[in-house]
């Protein structure tokens, strides 16, 4: 079995792992970001933990959306069953184009979560009874993930194999 | 520095400005009867040791150690915070070119909370060794030490390290690569500037006196104040309302010591937009000079107390809080 012959598998597992990696990459740098605001002010007001542990765990959601389509995509294409599917190469570029959407917007909106998360974390850290209105802002930059895994979703739902 | 760097350190400062003193407290310490009161409500928001000594210098000494010792254990690098360390720095050299200059011994005078302690200094400045000193200070060192010692004239060794200090900190500022320490930077030497003008018009010094102590910077023309300063207090107010500094103008009229607030309060109305950034180390940068603002304050209040100031007195160099 040549790759030349599985090309399309091939297209559509790179699809899998963009979607995985950048999200995941995203939300890693986020949760960093978040988390080392969070341990500043647990060094100073323990009592702050739960609250600052929530806003860390907000830029965590991209990599879970990257996991889904991933997972999507696999059973796909038969991975999971271990049944492989017959893909061409024009299908497996479209698993890959699926992939994109949550794979990008993940990486950009993660990190991005992640300084908004900081920063709320500060309003925390000075006024605690803020907390609802802190949470909404790193919230807001949640939407666009949600568009890009609502797409990405959709899209390899839709292809038909 | 990666402004990224400073999150950690921007999430503890914005905890720790919960214990900043605010407008309110400083009032409650205006309205006690006398200096213990004061310092015991102060105790009570955490000041001094821990261990409720109610001894107000020793209390304002623990203060300012605490605030390195944050900024030490929160930055990730302290050389953008030598803009602030260079006048003790420097006040060590010029204590220590006098000491051994007049060979009167009082190490009492140094700051040992600064890059160049008083021991060392006075070493290097014994030797001669003024290679050890950074390339800023070397130059003004040797130059201020020949002065003193062949002129016997302190004044003048003092303005040539005072002069220098000032250049050491805008160059610092333009080095930080921080839009606030450069202006920080560029106000404290423009300030310095306005405050040689004023004092040397008072004095009777000449313009070529004047123009050897300022230093230049971008926000004031150092030949046009000496001029200005030559020819009278109200040429100096004249310039100072073409420039940004007009509103200090306004405060050198009323008199000295409402310039000096005012000087204090502009600082905190520059860094008082700090308090919104997340990132970078303008909130440590901030922070510190909020302490120390609020340290100050105290001391006037303290000082208010125990000499038995009236009010109006004291209010009238109590500063703007940063909180």
């Amino acid at each position: 079995m040549s790759i030349m012959e599985n090309l399309g598998i091939v297209y559509a597992l790179l699809g899998a792992s963009i979607a995985v990696l950048l999200a995941g990459a995203g939300s890693a740098i986020g949760v960093g970001i978040a988390g080392q605001a969070a341990s500043g002010v647990v060094t100073e007001d323990p009592n702050k933990f739960a609250q600052v542990l929530i806003m860390q765990l907000l830029p965590g959601t991209q990599g879970l959306y990257g996991l889904l389509v991933g997972f999507i995509t696999l059973s796909k294409i038969g991975i999971l069953g271990g049944n492989l599917a017959a893909v061409d190469v024009s299908t497996g570029l479209m698993i890959l184009a699926a992939c994109l959407p949550i794979g990008i917007v993940g990486l950009i909106s993660g990190k991005s979560q992640g300084k908004t998360a900081a920063a709320a974390i500060g309003i925390v850290a000075k006024k605690p009874d803020q907390f609802g209105k802190a949470m909404l802002f790193p919230a807001m930059v949640e939407t666009y993930a949600i568009l890009a895994l609502l797409i990405s979703f959709l899209a390899v739902n839709g292809i038909q194999i | 520095m990666h402004d990224l760097e400073y999150t950690y350190a921007v999430a503890r400062i914005r905890a720790l400005e919960v214990s900043l003193l605010s407008q309110s407290v400083i009032e409650q310490l205006m309205a006690c009867k006398n200096e213990r009161q004061c310092v015991q409500i102060l105790v009570e928001k955490g000041w001094g040791d821990g261990t409720g000594t109610l001894d107000a210098v020793d209390m304002l000494k623990r203060e300012e150690e605490k605030i390195w010792e944050v900024v030490s254990d929160l930055a990730p690098d302290l050389s953008v915070f030598d803009v602030l360390s260079y006048n003790k720095v420097f006040h060590n050299l010029k204590a220590a070119i006098k000491i051994v200059c007049t060979g009167v011994d009082n190490r009492a005078v140094f700051y040992n909370d600064c890059s160049i302690s008083g021991d060392t200094m006075l070493q290097i400045v014994q030797n001669k060794e003024f290679q050890r000193l950074p390339s800023h200070m070397a130059q003004a060192a040797a130059e201020a030490y020949d002065t003193l010692l062949h002129t016997g004239d302190g004044q003048l060794c003092d303005v040539i390290v005072d002069k220098a200090a000032l250049e050491a900190i805008l160059q610092a500022g333009k080095d930080s690569g921080e839009e606030m320490i450069e202006h920080y930077a560029e106000s404290i030497t423009a300030i310095a500037n306005i405050k040689i003008a004023v004092r040397c018009q008072k004095t009777g010094k000449s313009i070529e006196f004047m123009k050897r102590a300022m230093a230049k910077c971008d926000t004031v023309n150092v030949e046009q104040l000496a001029k200005a300063a030559a020819s009278g207090m109200d040429a100096v107010k004249e310039y100072l309302l073409g420039t940004e500094y007009a509103k200090g103008a306004q405060a050198l009229e009323d008199s000295p010591s409402a310039f000096e607030r005012w000087c204090d309060n502009r600082m905190m109305e520059t860094i008082k937009p700090q308090k919104y950034n997340a990132f970078s180390v303008g909130p440590l940068f901030a922070y510190v000079l909020a302490r120390e603002n609020e340290i100050k304050t105290v001391r006037i209040i303290l000082s208010g107390k125990q000499n038995d100031f009236p009010d109006e007195v004291i209010r009238e160099r109590i500063r703007d809080m940063y909180v």
